[in-house]
Formats: structure tokens, sequence, C-alpha cells
């Protein structure tokens, strides 16, 4: 007998917009979009009429004049006739290579901090733990330009090397130090396959990289090996082989010798030439970013739970196999992923080049060719869209890593 | 039995052994030093070397310091008072420099005769501050807290008290428009009505009426400049206002980057990643270049402004990463026991989530809070004389050219104070909200 109403049919109400929850999200939204909206257009009108009033216009043309100024640290051609474009282009080498070279020596620097900071040892531990904080707690900035004082105000002039009894001598023979740089020796051929010397440095990696897979195809068949029959064969003068000999040879064939720095003048001659900016930079950044990353490894290892080195020592297994098969994997899902981030503050980081001046990205684009060509608009754009495509190409790697990692949980 | 038991061993023991202190070398000093030093090879060798590494700082750095001399108006004649007293080749810091411009350091170029104003603003912001850090402190005295930036700012740059008291009274326009519209329009009609009234009385009303009150009763001390404001005066106003702004900026962005609604969650990515991808100089370069081509024409504002929004923006994007942490990190059950209770979106977030989220996010909050901190030290690159940038210009003078390592040493001891301890109170807060495993 009951009879099926349908609720009594109201209709649209306006109110319904903002007290109904199934209108009301989709109202925000709206809001915001068009709140959005006016904003961004109010800003684009705003710089169209500034610019227009100025008599500039939004161009990139820029980039192919040539430039007009020299750069003194740099990794490919580049001379005062180049365009801004290639000038861009040397400033992200640079600020590639102090990222790259910084990474490796604070991960290095971060680890051995990081694993003595844990160290029975109270001196130690307590040594690094001074290490940690007092890198941690003092501004990079003030960092680098400490060290680069030290750099220039403490090593000795090129003079000090001169005469029969010199006040400064050089590392090893090979390496001096001095307060305009500090100089190494370089490796060149006395009969190269091409002319640009780039190019023979390609063939080198390219055969460098072929070793190193080869090696790992060595070991592959050594582990399928050892899963068949249970005997390891032995395999490390094999590895060193491959990879020592290839390259070896193939530099021999190229006529490769060593270009020792030395007193020529007033100054050094010959060898790589190091400026204090890209020394100062490097070491500033490394040991920053190594006193963090001292921290993270701390964490990580802590971080693995103690009944698992004890279940490893139960089943039997050794301490050096149970350190590469049980903790270092558990610790190192802990520690990939801040220390990524690491390596990307100390990327971004880089951009303090300034202080000392090194030539990296945001001195080039973003500092003499703004200052040439007032272009403020187009240089600081380009020079916001690099680092933002380098940091989420880093952390899209990031992501890609921590998903293959990720504990499947059944 | 026992007495032949007796016969067939030599001798029994009938008493106890006395108590006997244990052999040296388990026991005090030794002990210690043999297992916490000499352990193992290893530890032999670890041990000689740090040894040897702090004998050769110290060595090096404690007579350099302890024999620094104090009283000089120069470093030719901080070399001369040297040479007299421990010779020529004595390395001795020189730190007359930090004697003779220690207002610098501290003020900038803030006029003398008003030093004053900054101190008193130094202790009132530590009185302000102090409730907010410590529970223990009467909870009244957070109203002190609440008015302490308009305090500040008059003391700071001076001018008319009655303007920072009109822009107050913004805020409590608007509490009180929430306080009396919600009942009769509903929650978020009375936000709105309370976000609108207060910027139509900033837009309009607020400067002719401190205006007018100031010609009635004028309160007024010396303007000062923002670019008189140097030194740790002028680290501690951006990073404190960048703390203060950026921590409720970052939640809101948190938020916004967990929430359902699409349009809202995109624009929370977009912002924070977009900020987090570029370093802070670039910002501040784009503060100080390129701001002007976004706003009217004509707009001019303050140099220090721009860069406390700059380092807002920034830390807020990083802050609102560490909070989305805290949120992620909380079991589903908290939300859905917050729904079920019928609790509305603010509520649930403001009574269950929001106090849970922050207390696991506190180490990476403080953490960015120092990490800004340290970066006020980067707004010497345009142009705002921080303590580095001032350590420049002191060098630049004629009296004190070639002084680096003192102004150094003293600026890095300033910072890794503030630093230091700001990483101690955050240890001391997580310790104090544990709530399991205690």
């Amino acid at each position: 007998m009951t009879t099926m109403t349908d609720p009594p049919g109201q209709g649209f109400r306006l109110s319904q917009l903002i007290y109904d929850t199934r209108y009301r999200s989709l109202t925000i939204q709206v809001v915001a979009m068009i709140v959005l909206m006016l904003l961004f257009s109010w800003l684009v009108s705003n710089t169209i009429h500034n610019l227009q009033t100025l008599g500039k216009d939004f161009d990139f043309g820029f980039l192919t004049q040539p430039s007009g100024y020299d750069i003194n640290q740099r990794l490919i051609e580049y001379d005062s006739q180049s365009t801004h474009g290639r000038a861009a282009i040397v400033g992200i080498l640079n600020t590639l290579l102090v990222a790259v070279l910084g990474c490796a020596l604070a991960t290095v620097l971060g680890v051995i901090a990081g694993v003595l900071r844990l160290s029975n040892n109270w001196l130690v531990s307590r040594l690094m733990a001074v290490y940690v904080e007092g890198f941690r707690n003092v501004p990079l900035l003030l960092w680098i330009v400490l060290i680069f004082a030290l750099m220039t105000e403490s090593t000795p002039a090129p003079r000090a090397f001169r005469g029969d009894t010199p006040d400064a001598s050089m590392l090893f023979d090979a390496v001096a130090i001095t307060n305009r740089g500090v100089y190494v020796p370089a490796i060149h051929f006395a009969s190269p396959f091409f002319t640009n010397g780039a190019l023979n440095w390609l063939v080198v990696l390219v055969v460098l990289g072929a070793s190193i897979f080869a090696i790992q195809r060595l070991r592959h068949w050594a582990t399928a090996k050892q899963e068949a029959t249970g005997d390891r064969p032995t395999t490390w003068y094999l590895i060193l082989g491959i990879l020592i000999l290839p390259t070896g040879l193939l530099m021999l064939l190229m006529g490769a010798f060593l270009d020792m720095p030395s007193l020529q003048g007033f100054n050094f001659g010959g060898g790589i030439h190091l400026r204090n900016s890209l020394i100062a930079l490097w070491l500033a950044l490394s040991l920053y970013t190594g006193a963090f990353i001292a921290e993270i490894v701390r964490g990580g290892i802590l971080a693995v739970n103690k009944g698992q080195t004890e279940a490893a020592y139960a089943l039997g297994i050794r301490p050096s196999t149970t350190m590469n098969l049980v903790i270092l994997p558990q610790a190192l899902r802990v520690i990939i992923p801040p220390l990524i981030s690491q390596f990307l503050n100390l990327t971004k980081n880089s951009s303090l080049a300034i202080a000392v001046g090194y030539m990296d990205v945001r001195s080039t684009l973003g500092g003499i060719t703004i200052n040439q060509t007032g272009r403020e608009l187009e240089g600081m754009l380009l020079l916001g869209l690099f680092y933002l495509v380098l940091s989420l190409l880093i952390s899209g790697v990031m992501n890609v890593y921590n998903a293959s990692v990720k504990l499947k949980e059944r | 039995m026992s007495d032949t038991h007796a016969q067939t061993v030599a001798f029994v023991r009938d008493t106890m052994v006395e108590e006997q202190e244990p052999p040296l070398s388990q026991s005090g000093a030794y002990k210690w030093i043999h297992e916490n030093m000499f352990s193992t090879p290893l530890n032999v060798i670890l041990t000689v070397v740090s040894l040897f590494v702090i004998w050769t700082v110290l060595s090096h750095l404690l007579p350099w310091a302890v024999m620094g001399i104090w009283d000089a108006d120069s470093l030719a004649q901080c070399r001369e008072i040297r040479d007299e007293i421990y010779g020529a080749d004595a390395s001795v810091a020189c730190w007359a420099v930090i004697s003779e411009r220690w207002n610098q350091l501290l003020f900038g170029f803030y006029p003398p005769e008003l030093y004053w104003r900054p101190v008193l603003a130094f202790v009132l912001f530590l009185a302000a501050i102090a409730p907010v850090l410590f529970a223990s402190v009467p909870r009244k005295a957070l109203w002190f807290s609440a008015a302490a930036p308009f305090v500040l700012y008059w003391l700071l740059w001076g001018g008319s008290l009655w303007g920072p008291i009109a822009v107050a009274a913004g805020f409590a326009l608007g509490a009180v428009v929430m306080r009396f519209a919600a009942p009769a329009l509903g929650a978020l009609a009375a936000v709105l009505l309370a976000i609108f009234v207060p910027l139509l009385y900033w837009f309009t009303l607020s400067g002719p009426l401190a205006g007018a009150l100031n010609a009635v009763i004028p309160l007024e001390l010396v303007n000062v400049r923002s670019n008189d404001m140097g030194g740790f005066m002028l680290a501690m106003i951006i990073g404190v206002s960048g703390i203060a702004l950026s921590l409720p900026l970052g939640i809101v962005l948190a938020l916004g980057r967990q929430s359902d609604l699409f349009i809202i969650n995109k624009c929370s990515v977009i912002f924070i990643e977009v900020i987090r991808g570029v370093p802070l100089i670039v910002w501040l370069f784009t503060a100080s270049l390129l701001l002007n081509y976004f706003l009217p024409p004509g707009t001019n504002f303050d140099l220090m402004l721009r860069v406390i929004i700059m380092v807002t923006l920034f830390s807020s994007a990083y802050i609102a990463e560490v909070v989305r942490g805290g949120l992620a990190a909380l079991p589903k059950g908290q939300y859905e026991a917050a729904d079920a209770l019928g609790l509305d979106y603010w509520k649930s977030m403001r009574l269950i989530i929001l106090p849970q989220a922050l207390k696991i996010s506190i180490p990476g909050i403080v953490n960015t809070f120092i990490g800004l901190f340290k970066d006020t030290t980067l707004v010497v690159f345009i142009g705002l004389l921080d303590p580095i940038g001032l350590s420049n210009a002191i060098r630049a003078s004629t009296d004190w050219n070639g002084i680096y390592w003192e102004l150094f040493v003293f600026i890095g001891l300033c910072f890794f104070i503030f630093c230091f301890s700001m990483g101690r109170y955050s240890l001391f807060l997580e310790k104090k909200l544990r709530r399991e495993h205690r």
C-alpha cells in the first residue's frame, strides 16, 4: 500500500551552489579559477604595458648575437665573438661541472663522516659531530667566501716557487697550489686521431664504457655459473685486465703523455689550471652538503632494525655478506631519496658562484648577458627554466628509483 | 659424613671473601679510555689521527684567538701592537675590528643615537616569542605576542604609531565580523565577509584614519629607511618575518596539495614545484629586477619588503612539502574517525589532523627555518647589507683593508649560536610532545 513518491521537486536553487556539498566544491574551484585568471591577466597586461612604455619587446633574438665578453673558465671553445647563446651553454656546462664534482666529493665525505659518527671510538664520533654541526649551522655563503679567502690569501704566490731555495714547493713535483689557482698535470696526446681534443676523449670514454659493459657481462656469467654449480669462478684478474688493457692500449696508441705544470715567466704554464673560484666553490659545496649527507647516512644505518643483523648471523651468514645483502639494501632504501634531494640542493646552491666570480649559468646568462642586452625578462625566464627542468629531471629519476625499490606488500 | 669429607679436602673456606675493587684495567678512566679509544687496532689508528687533527687545529687556532688584540683603530695599528708584544712573526687575531665595528655589524647604518630602538625591539621580541615557544609562560601573554609585530614595526622603522594601530584594527575588524556574522550567515559567507570587510577598510579608511588620529595625538618616532638597516638586525628582521609568515602559508599549501579539488590541487603542486625547482638567488634577482614589470607602472616598494615576500614564498614551498609528509604519515583511520564524528573539513583539520601532522613534521619545519635564516645572507647580492655584505664593506675601508678571518669567525659564530639553538629547541619540543613509548 505504500506509494513511492519522489522527494518534493524543488528544482535547482542558486543557494545550493554554496550550501549543498554536491555543488560546493565545484563553486569553490570555479571561483578560484576566475580569481587566478584575473590575477594572471592583470600581471600579463601590466608586463605588456610596462614593456611598451620602456620601448622593449619580448624576443629571444639576443641569443644569436655576439656576446662581446670573455669567460675565463670554460669547457668548450668560446671567445668574445661567440653568441650569447653559446655563453649560456658555457655557463650551463660550468654549473654542471661544479655540481658533478661537488656531488661526488660530498658523497664521499658524507658517507665517511656518517659512518665515523656511529663509530664506537668516542673521539672520532665527537669530531664528526663537530664537523656536522659546524657546517650545518653556518651559512653556505660564509663557507664559500671563507675558503676563497683561504685560497687567495694563505697560499704562496707563483714567485715563491722560484729560485734555488724556494719558499714553496710543488706537491709530488706535479701539483702547484698558488694564490692564482691550483695547477695539476694534464694528459695530452702526441699522435691524436682527431684534431679536436674532445673527440679523442670521447673515443677513450667509449672504450672505457665498453669495458665496463663487458665486466658486467662477465659477472653475470660468473653468477649464473655459481647458481648452476655452486662454485664461483675467480674473475678479479679478468675484470682488472678488461678494465685497464683496452683503454691503456688506446691511450698508448694515441701517444698519451703527462703535461706537468712548470714555472714559465711570472706564472705557471702547462697542465690544467683550476681557478680558485672553482676550487673554493667546489670545496665549500662539498663540505657543506657532506655534513647533511652524513646525517642522512647515519639515519639510514640506524633505521635498519638490529634484529635484521641478528637474524642474518643466526642463519650463519658472514658479517661482510650480511652488510652487502641484508643491511645495505635496506639502509639504501632510506638513504637514497634524501641523498638525491641533497644533490639537487647542491646543484641549486652552485648559483652562489656569484660570490667568488665563478662563471656559472647565473653569471653568464643571468648576469653579464642581462646587463649587456637589457633583456631581464627573457634572461631570467630562461635561467629559471634551466634550473626547473634540471630539478624536475632529477626528481623524475628519483621517482623511478623509489618505485623500483618500493616494498612489494602482498 | 661431614667429618670424613672434611678430612679429604685440605681446606674449606667458611667465610665469604671480602669484596674487592675491580682490577685496574676493568674500571675507571683506564677502562673507559681503553674501550672508547683503543679497543681495536683500527680504533687506535683513528684515535691517533683524530688527536693529530685536533692538535693541528687547536695549536694554530687557540694561540691566534687567545692572544688576539682587542684595542686598536686599524689593522696597521694592530700589527704595530703585535710587533711590540709578540714579535713580527707571531700570528695573532686582530679582534679590534669587532670591538670597533661592533655597532655596525649589529645595526648596519642605523642612526647611532637611535640604537635603543632595535635593542628595545629585540627585548620585546624575546618577550613576545617566549609564550609561543614555552607552554609554562602564562597564556595571557599571547595577547602581547599578537600585538608585538605592530609595535616592533613601529620601533624599527619609526613614523607614526597610528599607522600600525590602524592596520591592526583591520584584523580586529575581521575577527569581529567573523564573530557576529557566523551565526547569522553561516560559516562560508562569514569567512568571505571577514576577508572582504578588512580589505575594504585597509584600502579606503585606514590611511585617512591614521592621519586624522596622528593630527589629534601625534605619537611619532624619527623615521628610519630600510636602506640604513643592516648587519644582524637585517638578518633577524628578514629571518623572523619569513619564519612567522611562511608557516601558515606552507600549511595552507600543503592542505591544497592534499585536497580533492582538482584546480586547487594542481595550482598548489605547480606553485610548490616551480618555487622549489629554482634557487633562491634567482628568485631574489627576480624580486629586484623583474617585479617592476609585473606591477602597475609607478609602483615602487621597499627592497626589503620584496625580499621578505620572496623569502616567505620560497620557504613556504619547502614547509608545504614537509607538512605534506606529516599529513601523509598519519594513519587513514584518523581522517575517517574525524569524518565519523561529523566534523566538517576545517574542524577536522584543526582539531584532529593538523595537530598530529605538525607534531610529526617538527624536525623538518625547524630545519627549513634554519635554512631560511642562513639564506638571509644571500640578500647581499641584491645590495642589502647583511653581515657578510658588511664584512666586505668593512674590508673596503682603508683602516681595515685585508682583514678576513676575524670577521668570518665572528659572523660564523653568531649564526652558529642562532641556528644551533633552534635545532636544540626542536629536539626539546619533540621530546615534550612525544606521547608514546614513555
